[in-house]
């Protein structure tokens, strides 16, 4: 047919029917493969079909519903899924067939088979898209009557979702059809048929038909603007009397959500002319109703409420000015709720957000003035005593301060708001807690978030935020006659750390033109003292934090890593030699963990991006000889462990050569009786994602396969390495080797396993409560994945896993429980034999003291009560 | 014997039936997490076990046609006893039987061996409220209704999650 088709086409209708003859009885599926592809060719490149239309069509249709499996162990590979879809290719290709398969697609879908049903309304839905309203129209009420009760009375979602397709499909084919003038309009009397049936339902929010009817409207409303227009002009006045009949919330709810549902529909279509939008009409009333729902007790009636309010806003020029403004005043409200309608207050600041792109005029004119206001009376009234309540006050003021900070001008509005709260802290005019201050820390850190995207705010805010932080700490950081608790505040672990998001976060978006602007007054500002660049910059000494200054000052490193490792990688780093002998210095300095740490972070964090070559190399040079300094014996020996920690990272990050090197020598700190326990540790420190340095978003090197590089590279030695250390250190290489596989992607361990499993097995009788509970949780989805192999050794699961159930530690009992619940997957022979014995180990769980595990419990004996039992 | 009553097919007694909503996951506090605090079994707990029970004839849950309620559940931990009464949507309901049996089979499955337990019908609301009562209280009519092949199936179907 590829090669000839003239002369073929040529045979005329002859060959069609020789065809015919041909296909007619064939059974085996390869053939039919072909054969229903020959005839969509024969459809689609127009061969002759003469008298034989409906031949052909009984000749292919006879095969519907496909109803195959194929044998296992198939050498073909043929599924049922293949015959299914080119059936369906060739019954949908022509209108010509529609006479003869919708009423074939009618009866199927009326049958009990629940596979022939969805067959059917997908093959409908298929058809829809080549026919027309001629087709359609002597079939439409039956076609409709299905659909109906399928989508009524079906306890099957898929069925319900494919009924809702269907129907969507066919509304959208009756709409698109050309009229003739004198024609009746299928569309409208379909529609009008659909309303008859669906109406009176909307009228029950308690009943059970309320919501499939509302979605049948939906789907058909979805389909055009005229069916839209038809549908909503009829269904909305409904509601909104029907809102206003109903006087219980949870009624309202049903009946909110619908008019929600509809709405949203509504953004599929643009209208060019204002007036012709059908919601303009309705736009006070739905506005009087929202406003209703927000003040309203109920929870989740509000909440519904705050979604349609977000719906209306979206709409091009619907709302007034006026509505703006109470919209916005329910949104302030609704800022404050208490701690038990946290749910309410989340989406208020949501919808906040999503409103204040559209209308920033509206936010900052009626919400930012008064934000403001009620930061400020917290500030100057220190005196009152409610300091729990204003505390919430504030974070609330300051959340929805960072929520509305989604649109460029509000956030010239916002940010100084924050930054001046934060000034007020540090002189002391309130009582400084350090929750406070990492909350402003938080808000911030979501503005930073918000201003990614925009070039222009992000360097706003970089410019105006990061020299205002840098600042109050370089200012919490000078040494003091009489030491002041409020100062100190700033200089805590939590609080700094808060801080390092922000620097991070302001920074990874910059151009790198702006942020070598930026780096060429805060490298030196660590490294000289320069503070000519901050703001209020009179400091009573110098900042020197590489200098035996006051340790205050060295903590502050934390910031610099959040700065220079945040930085695009083509931003060239003034006096980078010197900065890295001095973090290299700090990071072994005995004196305070946390700067050191975040000194060797920040030496990893740059080692990470630092191009190969000669300098590269004498930075690991130097690296190496202070480790190994420090690793031998002495002082600092857990210092140099950290540094070891991190560079190997990351070098492991970026596939450097030299990291098999250090994970050699951290694999081999894992018999050492002092560092042995850290050092399993670090393997989760390896494989995990950390927030603030060596992160993608951070503009690291991280290769994307490199756990899976990490695990086949040295996965073995670390076996080997277990099976040769002496019995006391046996579960550091455990833990080591859990963290790996945790972290694994489950695809990649699946092939490994047979291997592996022997030792996971070993591991589950390993007294160390953490190596149980990540072997537990690195077995309970091999179980989902892998039953096949896991089948094999059920009998040591079931026993280990019993025995588990009965840990002290509670997490372990509920892994354990998950693990035993995730058993059922195995194939059910496989599980019976221990079915009596497992129900039976399994009620002892059932009276444990805490219900967490007695939910576990539960659950898992469901299951295996199920196993073999008819009905399951 | 119990009556099975036809689940699947023909017309359903009660096709548009009240709904309710449904109650969100119980919240984990604090104490729950603590290794040290037992936890007592309390009502609540008793009512997460059955609300999420399927309805024989509709794709709904106990708790959705309000045939559970938690106010409807008594218990005692010391006492080691349960007494859940439930409602039928219909007072000629012919699965009532059906779902006190799946009820009391949900608690025989997830309960402690130590509890005594009584599953019956909120008094007034069936037409055979006495006889279903019995039959549900009798251990050995229990026992043989699980014998029965057809009735097992529907019971388990009902205990099934929901696919």
């Amino acid at each position: 047919m590829q090669t000839r088709e003239e002369e073929l086409k040529g045979l005329g209708a002859d060959f069609t029917f020789g065809f015919i003859q041909v296909m007619d009885g064939e059974k085996d599926p390869r053939n039919l493969l072909v054969a229903f592809r020959i005839v969509h060719d024969l459809i689609s490149r127009d061969y002759s079909l003469g008298p034989f239309v409906e031949e052909l069509f009984e000749v292919t249709s006879c095969y519907f519903p496909i109803d195959f499996t194929p044998p296992p162990n198939d050498p073909h590979g043929i599924q049922r899924e293949d015959l299914i879809l080119s059936l369906r290719a060739v019954l949908a290709s022509t209108p010509r067939f529609a006479e003869f398969l919708l009423p074939l697609l009618i009866e199927k879908v009326d049958s009990e088979i629940l596979s022939a049903k969805l067959d059917s309304l997908q093959t409908l839905n298929a058809c829809c898209a080549g026919y027309g309203q001629k087709e359609l129209k002597d079939f439409l009420p039956s076609l409709w009557s299905s659909i109906r009760r399928e989508v009524f009375q079906t306890a099957s979602e898929r069925v319900e979702a494919e009924g809702l397709a269907a129907l969507h499909s066919l509304t959208a084919c009756l709409s698109r059809s050309v009229l003739r003038a004198d024609a009746e309009d299928l569309l409208d009397s379909f529609l009008s048929n659909i309303l008859q049936d669906c109406r009176h339902h909307l009228c029950e929010p308690d009943m059970k038909l309320v919501w499939p009817s509302a979605k049948l409207l939906q789907a058909a409303a979805g389909a055009s603007a005229r069916a839209y227009d038809h549908i909503t002009s009829n269904v909305l006045p409904l509601l909104l009397e029907q809102f206003h009949k109903h006087s219980q919330s949870n009624q309202r709810r049903t009946i909110l959500e619908m008019i929600l549902g509809f709405l949203k529909l509504q953004q599929k279509w643009s209208y060019e002319d204002k007036d012709q939008r059908p919601l303009s009409g309705f736009k006070d009333q739905l506005c009087s109703l929202v406003f209703m729902a927000l003040t309203d007790p109920s929870t989740q009636l509000q909440l519904v409420g705050i979604r349609t309010l977000t719906v209306l806003g979206a709409q091009p020029d619907l709302l007034s000015s006026g509505d703006l403004e109470l919209a916005v005043g329910h949104l302030y409200r609704l800022s404050f709720l208490e701690e038990d309608s946290q749910s309410c207050r989340v989406a208020a600041l949501e919808a906040s957000g999503t409103l204040a792109t559209l209308y920033p005029v509206a936010f900052s004119s009626y919400l930012v003035p008064k934000l403001a206001e009620e930061l400020h009376i917290g500030e100057s009234d220190l005196t009152r005593g409610d300091g729990p309540t204003k505390c919430s006050r504030h974070l609330c003021c300051m959340q929805a301060l960072s929520a509305v900070s989604t649109h460029p001008s509000i956030v010239k509005e916002t940010l100084p708001l924050l930054l001046q709260h934060l000034w007020q802290v540090n002189k002391g005019n309130m009582v400084a807690q350090s929750s406070e201050v990492i909350a402003v820390c938080q808000s911030l850190q979501q503005v930073a978030e918000k201003c990614q995207q925009d070039l222009e705010s992000c360097w706003y805010f970089h410019q105006t935020a990061i020299p205002c932080l840098l600042a109050l700490a370089v200012q919490a950081s000078m040494p003091e006659k009489e030491p002041s608790v409020l100062r100190k505040v700033l200089l805590e672990d939590d609080v700094l750390a808060a801080m390092v998001s922000v620097i991070g976060t302001a920074t990874t978006h910059l151009s790198p033109e702006l942020a070598a602007q930026s780096v060429a007054c805060i490298v030196p500002l660590f490294l000289d003292g320069n503070v000519s660049f901050l703001p209020e910059n009179s400091f009573p000494s110098r900042f020197q934090p590489f200098q035996d200054g006051p340790s205050g000052q060295r903590r502050l490193v934390a910031l610099l890593m959040a700065f220079v490792c945040s930085l695009p990688r083509n931003v060239e780093i003034p006096q980078l030699n010197q900065l890295m002998r001095e973090l290299l210095e700090l990071s072994c300095c005995q004196s305070c963990p946390f700067s050191s740490t975040a000194a060797a972070k920040c030496f990893a964090g740059l080692l990470n991006k630092h191009p190969a070559g000669q300098q590269l190399d004498e930075f690991l040079q130097l690296a190496g000889d202070k480790m190994e300094a420090g690793l031998g014996s002495g002082p600092y020996r857990s210092q140099a462990f950290t540094l070891l920690l991190w560079v190997t990272k990351a070098l492991v990050l970026r596939y450097h050569p030299l990291s098999s090197c250090l994970t050699a020598r951290l694999m081999g700190l894992l018999s050492d009786p002092e560092l042995g326990p850290a050092a399993a540790d670090g393997f989760s420190l390896l494989m995990s994602d950390c927030t603030d340095v060596l992160t993608r978003a951070g503009h690291a090197e991280v290769r994307i396969m490199f756990r899976q590089r990490f695990f086949t590279d040295n996965v073995p030695t670390l076996v080997q390495g277990f099976h040769a250390a002496p019995q006391d250190v046996k579960p550091n290489y455990l833990k080591g080797l859990s963290h790996v596989l945790n972290r694994l992607p489950k695809p990649v361990l699946l092939p490994e396993l047979p291997t592996l499993l022997s030792l996971l097995l070993e591991a589950l009788s390993c007294p160390d409560s953490v190596v149980q509970l990540s072997t537990l949780s690195c077995l309970q989805p091999l179980l989902l994945e892998a039953p096949q192999v896991m089948s094999l050794h059920v009998d040591t699961l079931v026993t280990k896993f019993l025995n588990l159930s009965s840990s002290p530690s509670m997490a372990v009992r509920i892994a354990a429980l998950q693990c035993m619940h995730a058993l059922t997957r195995l194939p059910t022979p496989v599980l019976l034999p221990y079915k009596p014995q497992v129900i039976r180990a399994l009620a002892k769980p059932l009276d444990d003291k805490k219900r967490l595990v007695r939910k576990e419990a539960v659950s898992a004996r469901g299951e295996w009560f199920l196993l073999g039992s008819p009905g399951s | 014997m119990m009556g099975g009553g036809g689940v699947g097919g023909g017309l359903l007694e009660n096709a548009n039936p009240l709904i309710y909503e449904r109650s969100g996951e119980r919240p984990v506090t604090a104490g729950e997490e603590d290794e040290q605090v037992p936890d007592s079994i309390d009502a609540r707990e008793i009512f997460d076990l059955i609300r999420s029970i399927n309805d024989p004839e509709h794709p709904l849950t106990l708790e959705e046609l309000n045939v559970v309620e938690q106010v409807r559940v008594q218990v005692s931990d010391p006492e080691s006893t349960v007494a859940v009464a439930f409602t039928p949507t219909i007072p000629h309901c012919s699965m009532a039987t059906l779902i006190g049996l799946s009820i009391k089979v949900k608690l025989l499955r997830s309960l402690p061996q130590r509890f005594k337990m009584d599953v019956h019908i909120t008094p007034g609301t069936h037409a055979s409220e006495h006889a279903v009562n019995k039959q549900l209280a009798d251990k050995e009519r229990v026992a043989a209704a699980l014998e029965n092949t057809h009735l097992l199936e529907v019971v388990n179907q009902c205990l099934s999650a929901r696919s």
